[in-house]
């Protein structure tokens, strides 16, 4: 989960056009590029380095123990916007890795293979802590096993147990604050050599809390009409410091003031979303969409929808590193049931009914016209079943739904003609569907 | 093949080919009230089941002889087989002879399984059951405890009546039984694999997806005696090991195939329920702590469950390979499962360290051309008999 710091247009003989951000997009691409280079140089620095994943993960606690951290999945997914994810995972797949499986995963080995050259160029050290901070997708146990394999690295496992029932029940809770207690924060002091602070702890979260806060209100700033964001695409630079190496810090807490900011003034001026071609000037559409986005064709596929008028007013993939529209924030109070309760409440750790329940509720709240789900082959957390939540969603709110595939990072996935049939096919079926609607609401009136 | 043994194997291949479940129907028409729980794999404490008179049955999917209709609607060509076919079953009303249907924490396709279930079948009761990947008796321990404490409750209620103590240590000791005469069939098999056909164990096995544990055990003892009493030739085949079929099943036929090109297979992790917890469980003191002890600290070792040390990854299928007297691993995995897709390159690193030859393919319950997989195994067992090594 991370956010683009070099797009690479569709090839074209006309000069390519600059690419238009807001201001917080830019500030957030410096401190992706800042985290890199931090990584690439921790070491010369004297700084440990923790690697861990997106959705749940303990940001403010591993920097509690003065820690870099690492993501695997942006390395990924920046690979992927930076057209490097093709070769990574092909080479993967030469060493033996099924064709089968995530390409998140073969995209990381493969750059594992490829000399440990991060995406912004910098040679990324071996880390020195995995922390399998397992939420809400198994593979994530796997891919550690496998780095762990190559790099010797110790690991210390957070599993956090998957809401089948619907809720968090305190056995779920306090299993994960002992995992904390017990194994994971014992860990982290053994590797980087420091103390646990608790209070240090809570200062991050103080600093979390208003960034949460500020975050929710940019992304509910959707539920304006026009839209001021893009709440898939435009989100995913939103989302960017807060899912990764910066919640707890006092850059993410100005970066979403000033996220925030520009967005509310966007709100005061009326205007639509900035995409990379300018500001989206004529919201015809209002989608919800579910499922990650494809990171290989990152802005064609945005385009896409760009180009017919069509704004996403909310997704779930901007709820992978915490669902906090529903309300959870970070508690300094207390810090470890906090941590836990994050944890526990991550989008894909939801089962089938939450995840059904919350996207109607997005549809109803967003004022959409629909559903769109792009399914992703590498990630069967998010994938499997999904076709049911379609029709389920289509039946509780009689808003139709339309279904595309792509990958995350495996350009071989990513057809952008029959994606584009699909979505014009689709935006066709919402436009009749008003149509009707209009034809049936006149006839009621005379 | 004696008569006792073709008259057992007969009984196995009915249940195992009855994808309307009638052997259950039978049990629950025995006495009124009688409910049954269905579960997936890898494994889930079959005791509590048992121990609230219930019967557990293994739901492996439709297997080859089922045609997937329905179930092919709800999911992209990119997902495995299995989840389809017992949707499948599920839609077609096969399943209805089940009260309810637990789903283990194995993968995240079984995951959402659980969830999809909860939606489409809302009169039954439906359950993921989590299994911790922390090992410590007071973290992991803990947890798990409390969960089979809610899966006993939730019986209990189903049942009528409270799932007592005195219950489930009694339903520990004919588990026992069963895990006994299972180590007995599968030691038997690694001593004498040509008078135990792994098409015949398998189908054995089968069975206990269905009867009642009890009737299991007997029915393995039966069969052990009677091919001992009944020798068959001996041929000079590979001795290998079968890898990563722990969940979707192979076809039959794969399995008949394998042996037909030259191996004989001395171990497998098929249907790991029957296998799971490794010595017995104490019959006494408190039977959650000694169900939660026994999967801590004694029990199989699969893709699903987390290795907390790296030295231990792939050890326990060398000491597979290693104390059955096999010579080689062959992985069997189904098509986009990704517990075993990602596991299989630690796994062949770990043989390779220990000089262990290895082949591997891919297959979905419904495989239908073996001429491939049988030339592949039959290829591997001659490298193995011919040079030793691959």
């Amino acid at each position: 989960m991370s956010t683009p710091a070099k797009m690479t247009p569709p090839p074209s003989r006309k000069p390519a056009a600059p690419v238009q951000k807001e201001d917080a997009m830019w500030l957030q691409k410096e401190m992706i590029n800042a985290n890199y280079h931090g990584l690439a140089t921790a070491h010369e620095r004297g700084r440990k380095i923790c690697a861990t994943f997106v959705p749940g993960n303990l940001n403010e606690l591993v920097m509690c123990f003065d820690m870099e951290r690492s993501l695997p999945e942006t390395n990924a997914l920046q690979n992927g916007m930076r057209k490097k994810s093709g070769k990574f995972i092909m080479d993967a797949e030469r060493d033996g890795h099924s064709e089968d499986v995530c390409t998140y995963v073969k995209s990381d080995l493969g750059m594992m293979l490829n000399g440990e050259v991060g995406p912004t160029g910098e040679s990324l050290p071996k880390p020195d802590l995995l922390l399998l901070s397992y939420t809400g997708c198994f593979t994530f146990m796997k891919w550690f096993e496998l780095i762990r394999q190559k790099y010797g690295c110790e690991t210390t496992m957070l599993h956090v147990p998957y809401q089948g029932d619907a809720r968090v029940s305190k056995n779920m809770r306090d299993y994960v604050v002992k995992q904390l207690k017990e194994t994971v924060i014992p860990a982290l002091e053994r590797v980087s050599g420091v103390k646990f602070d608790i209070d240090r702890l809570r200062e991050y979260m103080k600093q979390s809390t208003k960034a949460e806060e500020d975050l929710v209100h940019v992304l509910q700033s959707a539920k304006h009409r026009p839209s001021p964001i893009d709440g898939y695409f435009g989100a995913v630079y939103y989302i960017g410091p807060i899912f990764t190496a910066f919640r707890g810090t006092p850059e993410a807490t100005q970066f979403y003031s000033v996220l925030r900011g520009e967005i509310d003034q966007r709100v005061r001026e009326g205007k639509g979303p900035i995409t990379p071609e300018g500001e989206l000037t004529e919201e015809k559409y209002r989608l919800v969409v579910e499922g990650p986005p494809n990171w290989t064709s990152f802005r064609d596929f945005w385009k896409m929808f760009y180009e017919e008028g069509a704004v996403v007013v909310a997704s779930t993939y901007a709820k992978v590193g915490g669902t906090y529209d529903f309300g959870f924030r970070h508690d300094p109070d207390h810090p470890l049931e906090s941590l836990a309760e994050y944890c526990l409440g991550c989008y894909t750790n939801l089962n089938f009914p939450q995840r059904i329940d919350m996207i109607c509720r997005y549809i109803e709240e967003y004022q959409a016209d629909g559903l769109l789900i792009n399914s992703i082959k590498s990630c069967n957390s998010f994938s499997a079943g999904q076709l049911l939540i379609l029709r389920e969603v289509e039946k509780r709110t009689g808003k139709p739904a339309a279904f595309i595939e792509s990958d995350l990072v495996d350009p071989r996935y990513f057809s952008a003609a029959n994606i584009k049939n699909r979505l014009e096919s689709y935006f066709q079926m919402i436009k009749q569907k008003r149509t009707a609607v209009l034809a049936e609401t006149a006839k009621a009136v005379h | 093949m004696s008569d006792t043994v073709q008259s057992i194997m007969k009984r196995c291949e009915a249940l195992y080919e009855d994808l309307h479940f009638g052997a259950v129907k039978e049990w629950k028409a025995a006495a009124p009230g009688r409910k049954a729980i269905g579960y997936m794999p890898v494994y889930i404490p079959c005791e509590i089941i048992h121990a609230a008179g219930m019967l557990p049955v293994g739901i492996l999917g439709g297997g080859d002889q089922l045609e997937v209709i329905q179930g092919d609607a709800y999911y992209q060509s990119y997902i495995c087989r299995i989840p389809r076919s017992t949707l499948e079953m599920g839609l077609t009303g096969r399943l209805d002879c089940l009260d309810g249907m637990l789903f283990p924490s194995i993968c995240d396709v079984i995951r959402n399984l659980s969830g999809m279930w909860q939606v489409m079948f809302k009169d039954k009761y439906v359950k993921y059951f989590d299994v911790p990947q922390n090992y410590l008796d007071g973290v992991g321990g803990e947890f798990y405890i409390h969960e089979m404490q809610t899966l006993r409750e939730d019986l209990g209620r189903l049942a009528g009546k409270p799932v007592s103590d005195d219950a489930l240590r009694a339903s520990i000791a004919v588990y026992n039984e069963n895990r006994r005469a299972v180590r007995e069939m599968y030691a038997y098999r690694a001593a004498k694999p040509w008078q135990a056909p792994t098409s015949e164990v398998y189908l054995l096995m089968r069975a206990g997806m269905v009867l009642p544990p009890e009737e299991h055990t007997r029915l393995v003892r039966q069969y052990i005696a009677a091919t001992d009493a009944a020798p068959r030739p001996k041929r000079d085949n590979a001795r290998v090991v079968i890898n990563g079929s722990f969940c979707e099943q192979p076809p039959l036929s794969l399995i008949k195939s394998i042996e037909m090109a030259g191996c004989y297979v001395v171990d497998d992790d098929f249907m790991l329920v029957l296998r799971w917890l490794l010595d017995d469980v104490p019959e006494t003191g408190n039977p959650l702590e000694e169900l939660s002890k026994a999967f801590l600290h004694h029990s199989a070792s699969t893709s699903s469950k987390y290795d907390v040390r790296k030295e231990d990854k792939g050890m326990f299928l060398v000491n597979s390979v290693k104390s059955r007297g096999a010579e080689g691993v062959i992985f069997a995995m189904p098509s986009f499962c990704d517990p075993a897709l990602l596991e299989r390159p630690m796994l062949q690193a770990v043989l390779n360290e220990h000089g262990i030859p290895h082949t591997a393919f891919k297959y979905a319950e419904n495989t239908g051309q073996m001429a491939p997989i049988r030339e592949q195994a039959g290829t591997f067992a001659d490298s193995i008999k011919l040079w030793s090594a691959v």
